[in-house]
């Protein structure tokens, strides 16, 4: 049992649990301000792609980082403006956008680098004499900027009201739409972010190589119970597991089952079996302004 | 009003992600071919590469065209086969992948005007081939066995890695021969295998691939042999991180990690293709069979060329080749299950 737990292996069970953090922090300030953002996934996908190509056409890691930054904040912009401005529902455009991305992205690959699967090879992240990619560091940051903004804020406490009861909220004249836009706004940089790891982790892209991860990342946050640390939790819960059937492959417990595992637990949550798990009360609700 | 923009944006979406590469002018001499690939896409730097090198030879030395699709996951795959047998100007089809196996019998029994090709045909004795299939089968156990002989030779750690995309029996195959092929030069090397899942999409996940293999490194391995398409590339990263071996597969894949890369299992899948072409542009296609490529007609090998020659010390050479002819001469015999 100690063999388990040597650095590598907590290394290893970050490493696998940044792409699902990011966007899980991001959906927070997107769930908290009351719009469900379910196109993760695609804003992963997309900072991915953008990410490489940064880096393929200007050769920095930070250009590429700043691309998938806009990259998620563009399909975001687009979820705000499906939900928010023209309050569609929310779950329709999230999927719609996912295979957006997922389309989008394979479109300009097969133009870009002539294969619609995979990109060529480009450099990575330096670790910069660190024993772990510095990439965790900034994880951190955000984790404790997340838990400040939502809770100690003005901003936050907005946030929360319009995911609350947005009547009240724009009775005291907080702009709605204006909250919300910046809440799903804050989710696709993050959700970027979280594709820009994947990315350079693997130093090139290749379709759909999100791999389900915007959907984990949603479960964690709904297991966490729509709180940053709570995300986080789940998303660590999540990390360990998958390392430890990496580590653990012919051991005999079914991979298939470690798999299942996230979406389990979340069914778990939702039914209530752990705790009450009160969505914020307008999520999902496009608020109709009345006169 | 929205819900219907946001209909169209999605049907729009799902009509749009057609990946047809069209090949210019027709002309009506001239045969024209179409190859679907396998799930790991063109620019796998490994097997769908190596069918994409037997077409472009294809075309520049017999002067045929080609169309080729990159189908997704699923039913896709079944749909481009059928897209290209519908055809008139296509006269002969290729599936990339034993995936093709069922999919492919399909078509060829619908469309018997059509000639087809399948790479990695999984051939059942028991079952008869339609008359105008050709599959293509490829003995990667003797690669696979040369390929262990030479990690267990050179093992340093007395630990190698096996790192499979999908666990099915081809991959199977690759695996147990290439441990077969360690214990023979090394009896009491320890070998750890793992697998990136139990769907097509595992040949497909390289984040998970690069996993596997640090964790595989970091228990004592020195040398990681992959089979697991684009899976694989996220071994050869993990390679570069550890500074350790890594042995590519299908293709020569050196150059995806030069200095880490000890040897590469070769299948000549591009041999494969464009004989298969040449056949046909001299009206010799015949169906109905399998066609076996193995260490006897260069069908499989190990990479060894002025770029990795320095890895491969010259005793390991020497005793390699031995057992290079020991195989042909039949006097192994090589586990496949």
């Amino acid at each position: 049992m100690q063999e388990i737990l040597t650095a590598a292996f907590v290394l290893q069970t970050f490493r696998i649990s940044i792409p699902y953090l990011l966007p899980s922090l991001g959906a927070v300030y997107s769930e908290k301000g009351g719009v469900v953002n379910i196109a993760l996934e695609g804003m992963l996908l997309s900072g991915a792609f953008a990410a490489i190509i940064g880096i393929y056409y200007t050769g920095s890691v930070l250009t590429g980082i700043v691309c998938s930054l806009l990259a998620g904040i563009i399909v975001s912009i687009l979820h705000g403006l499906i939900t928010i401005t023209f309050k569609a529902n929310q779950i329709v455009s999230g999927i719609a956008l996912n295979i957006f991305a997922f389309g989008i992205t394979k479109f300009f690959c097969k133009l870009i680098f002539g294969s619609s699967s995979n990109s060529p090879r480009v450099i990575g992240l330096e670790s910069w004499g660190l024993p772990f990619n510095p990439f965790l560091l900034i994880c951190v940051l955000i984790l404790i900027i997340t838990v400040f903004a939502i809770n100690r804020t003005k901003f936050g406490l907005r946030l929360k009201a319009v995911g609350q009861n947005p009547e009240a909220a724009d009775s005291l004249g907080i702009s709605v739409s204006k909250m919300r836009y910046m809440g799903v706004i804050i989710s696709g940089a993050l959700a970027g972010l979280g594709g820009a790891w994947l990315a350079l982790d693997q130093h090139s892209f290749t379709d759909g190589m999100s791999a389900g991860r915007g959907y984990i990342a949603l479960a964690a946050m709904i297991i966490g119970k729509w709180k940053p640390t709570g995300a986080a939790l789940a998303c660590l819960l999540f990390g360990l597991a998958e390392s430890f059937t990496l580590q653990f492959q012919s051991s005999g417990v079914p991979t298939q089952f470690i798999q299942m595992l996230p979406y389990l637990l979340t069914i778990i949550v939702l039914a209530g079996f752990i705790g009450k798990a009160t969505p914020p009360a307008a999520d999902g609700i496009p608020y109709e302004k009345k006169d | 009003m929205k819900n219907f923009l946001l209909i169209f944006i999605t049907i729009f979406l799902f009509t749009s992600c057609g990946k047809k590469e069209n090949n210019t002018v027709t002309d009506k001499s001239k045969i024209k071919v179409g190859l679907v690939f396998d799930v790991g896409g063109r620019g796998d730097k490994s097997f769908n590469d190596a069918a994409y090198r037997g077409l472009e030879k294809a075309k520049q030395e017999l002067g045929i065209e080609y169309e080729y699709i990159e189908p997704g996951p699923g039913a896709e795959r079944e749909a481009a086969l059928r897209q290209f047998a519908n055809r008139p100007d296509i006269s002969i089809i290729f599936g990339i992948g034993f995936i093709f196996t069922d999919e492919i019998t399909k078509a060829a029994i619908e469309f018997p005007d059509k000639k087809f090709a399948c790479v990695d045909y999984t051939y059942d004795s028991a079952k008869t081939l339609p008359p105008n299939l050709v599959a293509l089968e490829f003995r990667e156990e003797e690669g696979s066995f040369l390929v262990g002989a030479i990690a267990g030779l050179m093992t340093k750690t007395n630990k190698v890695g096996f790192v499979g995309g999908m666990e099915s029996p081809l991959i199977k195959k690759f695996q147990v021969s290439y441990e077969a092929g360690v214990k023979y030069v090394n009896k009491d090397c320890q070998i750890l295998i793992g697998y990136a899942g139990v769907t097509g999409d595992a040949f497909k996940n390289p984040g998970k691939g690069k996993e596997i293999a640090l964790g595989q490194y970091n228990d004592g391995v020195d040398i990681i042999y992959h089979a697991s398409g684009v899976t694989g590339l996220g071994v050869f990263e993990a390679a570069r991180e550890t500074k350790k071996f890594a042995i590519g597969v299908d293709s020569d894949q050196n150059d995806e990690a030069p200095g880490f890369i000890i040897t590469s299992m070769v299948k000549a899948v591009d041999v494969a293709v464009f004989e298969v072409i040449k056949e046909v542009k001299e009206g010799s296609f015949k169906g109905g069979r399998a066609e076996t490529f193995g260490l006897k007609t260069n069908g499989v090998d190990y990479a060894y060329t002025e770029k990795n020659k320095n890895l491969i010390p010259q005793d390991v050479r020497t005793k390699v080749e031995a057992i290079r002819k020991e195989i042909i001469e039949g006097k192994i015999t090589i586990p496949v299950k």
